[in-house]
């Protein structure tokens, strides 16, 4: 036959079924869909026995409103802005995604300075995003405010640079099929040097502040493990799937866009608990810092929109495409189908956070229901982008 | 990475009774995928997953689309192994209104559990083998298939307060639809 029997039994990637000791009382809890751990509107149906997690099921579709069927019944360009409200906190890397599949699906080339821009602006995102995620999730443990703040606090720096840019701090729509909308003046990349600057002074001090920190230690290590296999199997990406110990990075196996050139390494986890997945957020924004140095010196001259891109009019021919990138929270993918038409024929978002969730339960078995707000923030969810 | 033709050789000489054929992508991403009849589509998974050089263990995308005469679903498969893909996997059902059955490749990759809820959820197509399917986004008690090209909105204009153009005029078909219980409030729109 030529192919190797699977040697683990059936139902080896299902959680497991626990059945209730009758040491505690047995209660089902719905934790959501307003409870602050939540981060929108998402609830999960949680039943105990005592303190204990014996099942949990996600419940989604609150913040539905099919991103989807909007994108097919407007032009491609059209779809650009409602992109940026996917995951709300990185709209940048969500234009880029769209962008980029839209580029594969009409062979478009794009401009060295534009690629420049989308590798400075992706990896500004990223930062902020892993800062804000691990404040989130510290501020969840109960430590009310500091960490947080201080995240946000380098948060705002970074978002005025993307208002200054932009003219937005997080509705961009920044990115067009080509290039990007407008170019960055010299001033403008100054003083992003300078933020860039400070950002390792940052990161620094929030390391020392959180994490040799011995409450943290004590209720992240050996908490939420997700196993390596499983996290595969389950199509887990981004910095949950490395603290997991896969070395997978959509930046060095696909190398789009101008990746390849930079020197950045792919940090990798051990034990798959929520301590690795903080940590490996904490040394990915210390990479990023490394994408950003290097690209804001190498930034070349020149324009920011192909000369042959197509604005008015644009109908790619039919076919279809997929693309993706590496985005903060995991491998987020278009897959567009074009009928020759103005609108997209088919407009599918793959969205990171939604299959991330995906083993939620098997993570959570077992454990305090405490525990579940800190293994559900370590996930790192945006419900813009889980219910589109 | 292998060649779809390749592909699709490799799985002739390791399942001789697989319906498999390439269907061609003409944009210029050249990503062209396997159409696979869904008797075979599951042993074909397997063997994409399992095969010692393919090692097609991540799927990472499923999709749904609506086509005049059938629902599709659409798998793209990478390896993490191996570091390579996209293999697209795409399997049709026999037509859009009682024939809609495919079937579940949950049980060889995990992240199809939530995305073939969202399919049969959206789409309506029905994934046997699937270990709990149920609707994903819209909420249980709904009937429709909202992603269909052919859905319709629910003949609900509470939204519209000051109905006008279109909507007015579907207002009024409404209206007479439901003529014998036309409320008072229906009216006040008007």
């Amino acid at each position: 036959m030529g192919v190797i029997e699977q040697a683990r039994p059936e139902g080896w990637n299902r959680p497991a079924v626990i059945t209730p000791t009758g040491d505690g009382e047995l209660l089902e809890v719905a934790m959501g869909p307003h409870h602050p751990s939540t981060h929108g509107v998402f609830r999960m149906d949680v039943a105990l026995d005592g303190e204990r997690v014996i099942r949990l099921k996600p419940v989604f579709g609150y913040l539905h409103r099919n991103h989807e069927k909007i994108a097919e019944s407007i032009s491609y360009l059209g779809s650009m802005p409602y992109t940026d409200r996917l995951d709300y906190i990185c709209p940048i890397t969500n234009n880029w995604a769209y962008a980029l599949a839209v580029e594969k699906l009409v062979g478009q080339e794009v401009p060295e300075r534009a690629e420049y821009l989308r590798v400075i602006l992706g990896e500004l995102t990223r930062y902020q995003n892993h800062a804000s995620s691990i404040g989130f999730l510290i501020q969840e443990m109960g430590a009310s405010g500091t960490p947080l703040m201080y995240a946000f606090r380098e948060r705002e720096k970074i978002l005025d640079l993307f208002e200054e840019l932009t003219g937005a701090r997080m509705m961009v729509n920044y990115m067009r099929f080509g290039g990007c909308r407008v170019d960055a003046s010299s001033a403008w990349l100054d003083r992003t040097r300078k933020v860039v600057a400070g950002l390792g002074g940052f990161t620094d001090e929030f390391e020392r502040l959180l994490a040799t920190n011995e409450i943290l230690m004590a209720r992240t290590q050996g908490v939420g493990v997700l196993r390596a296999d499983l996290a595969v199997n389950a199509g887990v990406t981004g910095p949950m799937l490395r603290a997991s110990g896969v070395n997978y990075d959509v930046r060095k196996v696909d190398g789009y866009s101008i990746y390849n050139r930079f020197n950045f390494r792919v940090p990798l986890g051990d034990h798959g608990d929520v301590y690795d997945r903080f940590m490996i957020r904490l040394l990915e924004m210390r990479e990023s810092i490394g994408i950003l140095t290097q690209a804001l010196k190498d930034i070349p001259g020149g324009p920011v929109m192909s000369p042959t891109a197509k604005i008015r009019g644009f109908r790619p021919k039919p076919g279809e495409a997929y693309g993706r990138i590496e985005a903060p929270k995991g491998e987020l993918g278009f897959y567009l189908i074009s009928d020759g038409g103005p609108n997209p024929y088919r407009y599918r978002v793959r969205p990171p956070s939604l299959i991330n969730l995906t083993i939620l339960e098997d993570m959570c078995l077992g454990h305090d229901v405490a525990d579940v707000v800190l293994i559900f923030g370590s996930v790192d969810i945006v419900l813009g982008e889980v219910d589109r | 990475m292998k060649t779809v033709e390749e592909i699709k050789s490799a799985i002739k000489a390791a399942l001789p009774g697989a319906v498999v054929e390439i269907a061609p992508n003409s944009s210029v991403s050249g990503q062209h995928s396997l159409r696979v009849a869904s008797e075979s589509a599951f042993a074909v998974a397997k063997f994409l997953r399992d095969d010692a050089e393919l090692k097609l263990d991540f799927l990472s995308n499923v999709s749904g689309v609506d086509w005049p005469d059938s629902l599709e679903a659409v798998y793209h498969l990478f390896s993490m192994e191996k570091k390579h893909g996209p293999v697209i996997l795409r399997m049709h059902t026999v037509n859009r209104t009682d024939k809609v059955e495919l079937p579940s490749l949950t049980p060889l990759w995990r992240s199809a559990e939530f995305q073939e809820r969202e399919v049969f959820d959206l789409y309506g197509i029905v994934f046997t083998g699937h270990p709990d399917l149920r609707r994903l986004l819209m909420w249980d008690e709904f009937k429709d298939y909202p992603m269909r090209r052919d859905y319709v909105d629910p003949d609900d204009f509470d939204y519209e307060p000051t109905a006008h153009d279109e909507v007015l005029k579907r207002v009024q078909a409404h209206q007479s639809a439901i003529a014998g219980q036309a409320s008072s409030e229906v009216g006040a729109w008007v």
